[in-house]
């Protein structure tokens, strides 16, 4: 089974001239590992940190092809200050912020950050716990990545 | 001082300049307003013009003659009343039909003032509809406050219960795929992850019973004469072998028997947090010293640690509902986020306090005074 995976990853690095990078910051590391585990199955290269900061420290050494933020880390807004701070050294990333903020309590990311969206400029959100096809398909839009891999 | 817009109606010069003069000059001061409330006045001689008036200038208050050689007062205030609720008007009325009356209160018109009147009887209703603007104001006010309170509540709560099901329902997938191949060991880490999530998950409920229950005052308290010692006995034993596990040793330091009139649950609630939270945020080989001490005024539990400590800035959120510090070393520390703020809404219960003196790398001190007399 293992080897299985392994080959099918080695199908798609042939595929992919070059892998794709990808980070993803998030506080909960079942989260972290979960989709770790799916995205790199999909063929991508995960670079992962447990916090705003770590993130920080990542991105001011590798530019990733796209990153995966948690809203909610060290602080409310982290996902925002750290959707912010790519966007400025790396105008051309990707930014995908994901939390488990329920939109059944109206407002998707709390009150204050209403305001904060606008400076803000992720290419999308996502609520936490959507189905990892789903996210394949958005990773591969943001990407322009055609086809299934 | 606060400053009331108040629109004088009447088609007598004499009348307007006359209330006009008391008014300047008068300031409404009530004890639970922080501010004096002072009045600037606008006239006007017709129905028509007031409307004009309202429309540019939206006064507060208005004070509306009925007898106005246009339309007439109560036409003015039907045309308040549909278009700005908030004003406040006051009738003037030289003779009170009880048809007029009838037809001003449905239209809204909050007081009625007699013509001819004196000062005192033009200041004692303007008192009264000053008091009536500013507690409509306040409750307007805690409403919205309320609603956000409550919003974030909700937001919060559920980020925290959907996250660790989130977390469950990404490894019972892996399972359910064989993600791992057949081997049953092979899923042993991520089991033991999801249990892991379930309890942390059960004692985020658990403590938010506690809290509901707390703060909506349903909690039936049994007060009696408890043994505070005897309690934090207790809770050093049952929380022991988490502490060895941790490398962690407790003492406790207090005479034999203190007692309390207290509901013993809420006392066990307070030594659990802040022990277990001692032990928690402790450094392998580390310390914690419980003392309780007595005079005859009052009663002081200390916990004291030789854990990571709190960062200054973050000691005015600890306990707030919900709030966990996060760092390098928390990190892999769980908990609901609640037990401070439940410890310290029990101490307020008892009208005690909770301090706190903490240094980061050194340790903290959670200090509990509760009066005997309460």
């Amino acid at each position: 089974m293992i080897r299985d995976i392994y080959l099918k990853k080695l199908v798609i690095d042939i595929m992919n001239a070059r892998k794709y990078k990808i980070l993803i910051a998030d506080d909960d590391t079942d989260y972290l590992f979960q989709l770790k585990y799916y995205l790199e199955k999909a063929g991508f290269e995960i670079i992962t940190a447990e916090s705003q900061r770590e993130a920080e420290k990542i991105i001011s050494e590798i530019k990733p092809d796209l990153a995966i933020l948690d809203l909610m880390m060290e602080s409310d807004d982290s996902g925002f200050i750290l959707s912010y701070k790519i966007k400025k050294l790396y105008p051309d990333i990707p930014v995908i912020i994901s939390t488990a903020v329920a939109s059944e309590t109206g407002i998707t990311f709390g009150l204050s950050a209403e305001e904060d969206k606008r400076w803000i400029k992720a290419d999308l959100y996502l609520e936490k716990g959507i189905r990892t096809e789903q996210l394949l398909t958005e990773i591969h839009k943001l990407l322009n990545i055609n086809g299934n891999s | 001082m606060e400053i009331l817009k108040v629109l004088i109606v009447d088609d007598e010069p004499g009348i307007r300049s006359g209330i006009s003069r008391i008014l300047t000059k008068f300031i409404v001061d009530y004890p639970f307003m922080d501010d004096n409330i002072g009045f600037s006045t606008l006239e006007a001689s017709t129905g028509e013009e007031a409307i004009n008036i309202i429309e540019k200038d939206r006064p507060h208050i208005v004070l509306l003659d009925n007898k106005l050689p246009g339309i007439h007062g109560v036409d003015v205030l039907e045309y308040i009343n549909k278009n700005f609720p908030d004003i406040l008007v006051v009738m003037i009325t030289s003779y009170a039909s009880l048809d007029l009356a009838v037809k001003a209160t449905n239209f809204g018109a909050y007081d009625f003032v007699p013509k001819p009147f004196t000062p005192q009887e033009l200041k004692s209703s303007m008192e009264n509809i000053t008091k009536h603007y500013f507690l409509r104001r306040m409750t307007q006010k805690l409403n919205k406050e309320g609603r956000q309170i409550r919003f974030r509540f909700l937001s919060v709560l559920s980020h925290e219960l959907k996250a660790p099901l989130n977390a469950i329902e990404g490894y019972l997938k892996m399972i359910k795929e064989h993600e791992f191949g057949n081997n049953i060991e092979n899923y042993d880490e991520i089991i033991e992850r999801s249990l892991s999530r379930i309890s942390s998950m059960r004692n985020m409920i658990m403590d938010m019973l506690d809290l509901t229950q707390i703060e909506s005052g349903k909690k039936v308290r049994e007060i009696s004469n408890i043994n505070i010692t005897q309690i934090a006995r207790t809770a050093i034993d049952t929380m022991n072998p988490y502490a060895i596990q941790k490398d962690v040793t407790i003492f406790l330091n207090a005479p034999d028997d203190i007692y309390i009139q207290a509901d013993q649950e809420e006392m066990e609630i307070i030594l659990n947090n802040l022990i277990s939270n001692a032990i928690k945020y402790n450094i392998s080989n580390g310390k914690v010293f419980c003392n309780i001490t007595k005079n005859e005024n009052e009663i002081v539990i200390s916990v004291e640690d030789t854990g990571i400590g709190i960062d200054k800035t973050d000691i005015s959120k600890i306990f707030e509902e919900f709030v966990r510090i996060k760092n390098e070393y928390t990190k892999t520390v769980s908990g609901s986020g609640l037990g401070l703020s439940i410890v310290k809404k029990i101490v307020n219960l008892y009208n005690g306090k909770i301090d706190v003196i903490s240094k980061p790398n050194e340790g903290s001190i959670f200090k509990v005074t509760l009066p005997l007399k309460h």
